[in-house]
């Protein structure tokens, strides 16, 4: 990873400017009393602009504390984490909420809706959230049905999360993660609570966002789930184990068999 | 995050709980209209007490006893009443007065019981009692010990019924007396039902109806009405000089009291004082238990909302969006309890003035007072479980099931 610092500079210039994520010998040490745990061992990685990376691990593996870690939720022991070339460890507490409205996106595998609110509604709370760029409520419900249109959702803005099926739930939580247009798509295992098929769909709705240009990094321990992704990294005890492009990308879409399941 | 937009984000909350919400500010409605109606209600006794010294006469200078030696009869006596009317200038008159407990009075077949108010000539124009019909005694009566009785409008109701009890013979205790006159309807001023009793000379009194020789020439009260609110000071000098000289006292350790209805007043307005800031401290103590409802129904609601905070803050709510969010809530909570409580709180006082059940004054301070209290209650009780919502780890939030 050093030698790519090194390279000319007209070589640079010639590649991309900068890795959208760049994390260098990330550690993190959670003090459990007798003998520390280290979550993370130093993890280095670069993510570039319109990747889909999936994190693959066991539990207790480090790839839920990098998510953190990567969501500007956590911060490292040691380490730095660059976002677009900024470092994440040097802002305060607001600069931090400010980079999750902005330029964060989260997916959880609890989809984590507030359970009173309308799908609309939770889909508007980032937008409401934000500092800069405000707007007025009738652009941000503009803005927020568009979210839900494109994932499929225009139907079903009134609805509550326990009108919805839990497909329908995630969809709606990455329509609240994109509302914003962030930079950065993370999903901790999207499809974790989700059967067969709407896993299968939440697939391909990540699939096309990321043909769109969206950089996604995914949470999986399922190697099914994981083969929709691009480029697979492999995490144990804390470090990379391994990390490569997937020779064998699965398309969500070109599967004829959800077709035929959804019109049945 | 703009305020307006946290206040519909806490308002949003607080509708999605309407119950619950309703509840917790049950107390500080409690509260606040318990403050105000306590401040009423005291306003309203103390009203009602300067009705009555008032009702008593215009321009009265009241004496009466000091605290006596346990054994011994008050000092007050029938001649110091005699020398007051005789020697201070600008007096209209002076009433001496002792009571009598009740006494058996009958007419024909018709008898009750009946409390007697012993007292001299004076007394109608003092007192402002006028007789209805015939006279009151005179001076005469009283030297004579003339064995008239004057019947308060009520007992002449209930002893003749439309007869005329004028000139009529009554027995009253054993003694036969004459009925001169029948008092005009006062009603009841403080305890006294002026209507129902009957008014004799005090020197029959000391004649006919008391058996311990000490009394025989005792009085409890002795009013002296000015001829005017400009001479009631020079008035009261004098009575205070005669009566030392009188009982053989000195100016600076005197015997007897002599108070106006201002004084009075004063004395009473004082113990309602005291009262009226035990009772604010009382509604203070509930407005306050009402505001730890509030915080800990808050508390409750940061650790029920847990994971939600962490889902705010995932999507990028600030930890001042999320306090100011909690504290806000509370406000509202407590805002709201306050304008219910001062609703509450007005109608409670105008409603127990309608039903007569109990004399109350609003007073305006109080709502304001009641009104802030309710504020100060919702910041500094919500402030602390909004610092927690706010200081929240959001992973270990986002785990909260």
């Amino acid at each position: 990873m050093k030698t790519q610092t090194i390279s000319s500079p007209l070589l640079q210039w010639n590649a991309q400017p900068d890795p959208l994520v760049r994390v260098e010998r990330l550690v993190k040490v959670y003090d459990t009393g007798e003998a520390p745990l280290r979550a993370l061992d130093g993890v280095s990685l670069d993510i570039w602009r319109g990747e889909f990376v999936a994190i693959m691990g066991h539990s207790g593996s480090g790839k839920s504390t990098l998510m953190n870690v990567l969501g500007a939720l956590d911060r490292p022991t040691e380490g730095r984490y660059l976002l677009e070339g900024e470092d994440v460890g040097e802002m305060d507490m607001e600069e931090l909420a400010d980079l999750r409205n902005r330029r964060i996106g989260f997916v959880f595998q609890s989809f984590n809706l507030l359970p009173r609110l309308t799908a609309l509604q939770n889909v508007m709370l980032p937008i409401r959230y934000r500092v800069e760029n405000r707007m007025s409520a009738q652009e941000r419900e503009e803005l927020s049905i568009a979210a839900l249109e494109s994932v499929g959702l225009g139907e079903r803005l009134h609805h509550r999360p326990n009108q919805l099926s839990g497909g329908q739930q995630q969809r709606v939580a990455i329509a609240r993660a994109l509302v914003n247009q962030p930079s950065l798509l993370l999903a901790d295992e999207p499809t974790g609570n989700l059967d067969s098929k709407s896993s299968k769909e939440i697939m391909g709705i990540l699939q096309r966002l990321n043909r769109q240009g969206v950089t996604i990094v995914m949470v999986t321990h399922e190697p099914d789930i994981a083969s929709y992704a691009g480029r697979i990294i492999h995490m144990k005890d804390g470090q990379v184990f391994s990390d490569g492009q997937n020779g064998s990308q699965r398309d969500a879409d070109r599967i004829p068999v959800t077709q035929q399941e959804i019109t049945v | 995050m703009t305020l307006i937009e946290t206040f519909s984000l806490a308002w949003e909350g607080l509708v999605l709980n309407k119950l619950r919400s309703f509840l917790t500010t049950l107390g500080v409605i409690i509260g606040v209209a318990a403050v105000i109606l306590m401040i009423a209600v005291s306003a309203g006794a103390e009203a009602a007490i300067a009705d009555q010294i008032n009702a008593l006469g215009a321009n009265l200078i009241i004496i009466t006893a000091a605290r006596g030696v346990p054994g011994r009869p008050p000092t007050l006596v029938y001649d110091d009443a005699l020398a007051i009317a005789q020697a201070v200038k600008g007096i209209a008159g002076v009433a001496a007065e002792q009571s009598l407990a009740d006494q058996l009075i009958k007419w024909g077949n018709v008898s009750f019981t009946t409390p007697a108010l012993s007292t001299t000539p004076d007394f109608p124009l003092v007192r402002e009692a006028p007789v209805s019909a015939g006279r009151f005694f005179t001076q005469a009566d009283l030297d004579r010990k003339n064995k008239v009785i004057v019947l308060g409008s009520k007992v002449a109701q209930d002893l003749f019924g439309d007869a005329s009890p004028v000139d009529q013979e009554v027995v009253f205790g054993a003694t036969r007396m004459t009925v001169i006159g029948v008092m005009a309807p006062k009603g009841k001023v403080a305890d006294t039902d002026y209507d129902d009793r009957v008014y004799i000379p005090l020197t029959v009194l000391y004649q006919r109806f008391l058996s311990n020789i000490q009394m025989k020439d005792r009085v409890r009260t002795i009013y002296v009405q000015a001829a005017s609110s400009e001479t009631m000071d020079s008035a009261i000098g004098r009575i205070k000089a005669i009566l030392a000289q009188q009982h053989g006292v000195t100016l600076s350790n005197p015997d007897f009291i002599v108070q106006t209805q201002e004084d009075i007043i004063q004395t009473q307005q004082a113990t309602t004082e005291t009262f009226r800031t035990l009772l604010a401290w009382v509604a203070a103590v509930s407005l306050l238990v009402g505001g730890i409802g509030i915080m800990n129904i808050m508390l409750v609601s940061v650790t029920e909302r847990t994971r939600e905070i962490g889902v705010r803050v995932s999507i990028g709510a600030r930890p001042n969006d999320v306090r100011r969010q909690f504290l806000l809530e509370a406000l509202i909570l407590s805002l709201f309890g306050g304008v219910v409580g001062v609703i509450g709180g007005v109608g409670g006082a105008w409603s127990f003035n309608e039903m007569g059940a109990m004399r109350t004054v609003l007073v305006p301070w109080s709502l304001g007072l009641a009104f802030a209290a309710s504020a100060v209650v919702g910041i500094f009780f919500g402030y602390f479980p909004a610092n927690k919502a706010a200081a929240l780890d959001p992973i270990e939030a986002l785990r909260h099931e």
